[in-house]
């Protein structure tokens, strides 16, 4: 397919200072913020509009949820090294991070899987109550964004880390817009964390 | 074969993916156009079977009703104004060669066109296509019991959904490359007004977005998995979805009019022969008015049950969002100021939509006061009000577009002398379908009924209905000479040359058609936009690319 000559795709453009790809994933992400904002302040509304909410320590498993906040941001950290390793040029140190980072993602859906089975398994579903609602809706979606970033992690790795041999600039443009993604879903969790569990 | 799927079906030339925009969205325009005949029909003549599909019972009625809504909306004004004219448009107008991702802007239009898909299987299914109103909203869309909707709902939810993961790649697509890809010279303040239209509605879309696509998320979770969310029984509020919906669904308006306004200034400028007015002052306005347009969308929530003391508030963020847009439309009329103005087709729909689009506004006054708004909530009022504002943007500001730039898509002009019937024709019967509907609604008509004749003090108004629907029909055949006109002049149009209309923007420095990649030579911009009539010059109009 013939592309017309598109000019910022690995080299910065010198007003914004960033490269196409990762303006557009800035702005992708502030629509994000709006997508989980909005699910906040359903939170927000349905617990103040309600008469009694449970405290989410008392019905959820912390200590699972601890582990996963630590899974997911460990993540994030061999993430940013796959990314450093290829800004070094050390292609294989790449593979290694990003095969971690992808088990990493994976570790946390069975976890989650696990948390999720342990609720079923006594009969809790989202239409159980408005908290459990609420709950299986912005855990479910955040794991719909683990989904997705793991599809894209493993692209990277695999068919993707291709473009490496003929345009290493942009392949590692391609990599650190992905971990700005990556980035963004642990964030998200770092919020639904407290807020659902602790709280 | 191969050749022709690459030019015509998967095409990354952001000029095909404008045209692809720009058809479906048209092809579309005859679906809604067509339900909007069944119903109205159908409230001319309760009862009588209508020509062309047969009786209407009220489910359907209630469907079409719905669809008509929806598919105006984001399956209509939505492709053609924004991503339509957007991709088409943009790219030429900053002097960039392609949009700054064309496999994303490809994968946008055929999400786009997934979703019209599965619009139009909603029809088809058991049950018909969802029926809670265009707005969908709780708790009458939340179950499928109260409408008897199952898979319509279900289908219309995900439809809506794909649309605007489809807007929201364009919306990307247009602000970075407006942002990275401007040619040589062509500072922000040098960029025509659509391309800030353009961008400020992208922002606006995306920063919207989020909160409905959470709505459509929850709404979906209560019909499959049954919770609660709007369903007060269950501890859920019907309240938040409406809030959700219109902390999207006002910033979208806004969507629909900015790019809109944009055309209607590149038209004005051209065929008045003067330089914008207040440009500057337009760009500021606009933006204060898509600040302001976050925090007025609870007047459509004032009998809701919302707290009373939120009315007062945002009735005075409804009044005060005026204030910009009369800035901006003032500096469209003292453009038009003096100028030696050529009534052409396309000067004829943007001069159109600013009259037609005056008489919304105003209208929109009562309905922003929460005191009149009160007896006027529901009524068909509210339909003729927000017709006079949609109706003009989505298709006096398309055909304007359309007639301004067919040359430059096709390379040939449309025939004038039946854009003009198609012009008159559309204007005429647009205002004589919706006065009459002013009246009935401040007769107390409200909306969504499916038989006025069953209530007795209506009675005396049925003949509005019969009005209204006459002149529907004539807005329909009126529109088969620009079909007629559309098809053949691709094929038999008068030749134009690149610059037909002799504007001054960079899209008229590209050849017409333009081929892939726009430009012969990059161009390098030197001037601002509008530079008509610059006193000493030998030639009444200076390209943005001459010294």
């Amino acid at each position: 397919m013939s592309t017309a000559i598109i000019h910022y795709i690995d080299e910065p453009h010198p007003v914004t200072g960033v490269t196409n790809s990762k303006l557009g994933i800035w702005l992708f992400l502030a629509s994000e913020v709006m997508l989980f904002g909005a699910l906040f302040s359903a939170y927000i509304l349905l617990r103040t509009g309600s008469d009694v909410w449970p405290h989410g320590s008392t019905l959820l498993n912390v200590p699972l949820a601890t582990l996963n906040t630590i899974v997911l941001i460990t993540s994030s950290v061999t993430m940013v090294m796959a990314w450093a390793s290829l800004a070094m040029n050390r292609f294989s140190r790449y593979q290694l991070y990003m095969s971690l980072t992808i088990l990493l993602s994976f570790v946390f859906l069975v976890v989650k899987g696990f948390e999720y089975g342990h609720k079923f398994e006594h009969h809790i579903t989202p239409a159980t109550s408005s908290f459990y609602a609420i709950y299986f809706t912005m855990t479910g979606l955040h794991g719909l964004h683990i989904i997705g970033g793991i599809i894209v992690n493993l692209y990277l790795l695999l068919w993707g880390s291709r473009l490496w041999q003929t345009n290493p600039k942009q392949f590692t443009g391609r990599v650190e817009a992905a971990g700005l993604y990556w980035h963004f879903v642990d964030l998200v969790w770092i919020f639904l964390f407290p807020v659902l569990y602790l709280l | 074969m191969k050749r022709f799927i690459r030019t015509y079906l998967f095409s990354l030339d952001h000029k095909m993916i404008g045209k692809q925009y720009l058809i479906t969205g048209l092809l579309m325009s005859l679906v809604g156009g067509y339900l909007a005949y069944v119903f109205r029909h159908q409230l001319a003549w309760p009862g009588s079977p209508v020509p062309g599909y047969g009786m209407v019972g009220p489910d359907q009625y209630n469907g079409f009703v719905t669809m008509h809504g929806t598919i105006m909306v984001f399956w209509v004004a939505m492709p053609i104004l924004l991503s339509g004219f957007g991709n088409y448009l943009l790219p030429l107008m900053i002097g960039a060669r392609d949009m700054a991702f064309p496999r994303l802007n490809m994968l946008s239009y055929w999400t786009f066109f997934l979703s019209t898909v599965v619009l139009i299987t909603s029809f088809f299914v058991p049950g018909g296509p969802a029926s809670g109103g265009w707005t969908s909203y709780p708790p009458l869309s939340d179950q499928p019991g109260f409408t008897g909707v199952f898979w319509g709902g279900h289908l219309w939810i995900l439809a809506v959904a794909l649309e605007f993961t489809s807007m929201l790649m364009g919306g990307i697509n247009f602000l970075t490359t407006t942002l990275a890809l401007r040619a040589k010279g062509m500072c922000l303040f040098r960029m025509p007004i659509f391309v800030w239209m353009e961008n400020i509605a992208s922002l606006l879309f995306m920063f919207s977005v989020g909160p409905l696509i959470a709505g459509a998320f929850m709404l979906l979770a209560d019909r499959l998995v049954n919770t609660g969310f709007f369903m007060p029984s269950a501890g859920g509020d019907p309240l938040l979805f409406q809030h959700l919906f219109w902390f999207f669904g006002h910033p979208e308006v806004y969507v629909l009019l900015l790019p809109s306004l944009g055309i209607l200034a590149e038209v004005f400028t051209v065929f008045s022969r003067k330089t914008l007015f207040g440009y500057r002052t337009i760009v500021y306005a606009t933006l204060v008015a898509g600040v302001l347009s976050f925090v007025v969308w609870a007047h459509h929530q004032f009998i809701s049950g919302m707290d009373p003391r939120l009315a007062a508030p945002f009735s005075v963020t409804t009044i005060l969002i005026s204030v910009p847009f009369a800035i901006s439309l003032f500096s469209f009329i003292a453009t038009l100021w003096g100028g030696s103005i050529e009534f052409t087709t396309a000067m004829l729909f943007a001069v159109g939509m600013l009259a037609e689009f005056m008489i919304g506004g105003v209208t929109g006054i009562f309905n922003g006061s929460a005191a009149a708004d009160i007896y006027l909530h529901d009524t068909y009022f509210v339909v003729a009000h927000f017709h006079y504002t949609l109706f003009p943007v989505t298709f006096f500001g398309a055909f304007a577009g359309i007639y301004h730039w067919f040359p430059k898509m096709y390379g040939r002009f449309l025939n004038e002398k039946w854009g003009k019937v198609h012009f008159w024709v559309t204007a005429l019967s647009f205002n004589v379908i919706f006065i009459p509907l002013f009246l009935l609604g401040l007769a107390g008509h409200q909306r969504r009924i499916f038989d006025p004749t069953v209530f007795d003090y209506l009675a005396k108004y049925q003949h509005l209905h019969v009005i209204a629907t006459f002149a529907m029909i004539t807005m329909l055949l009126g529109q088969i000479p620009f079909i007629a006109n559309f098809i053949i002049s691709i094929y038999k149009g008068r030749l134009a040359d690149r610059n037909p209309w002799k504007g001054t923007t960079l899209e008229w420095v590209a050849p017409s058609p333009p081929g892939h990649g726009n430009f012969e030579n990059d161009p390098v911009v030197h001037r601002g936009p509008y530079d008509y009539s610059l006193p000493g010059r030998d030639r009444e109009w200076v390209s943005q690319t001459e010294e």
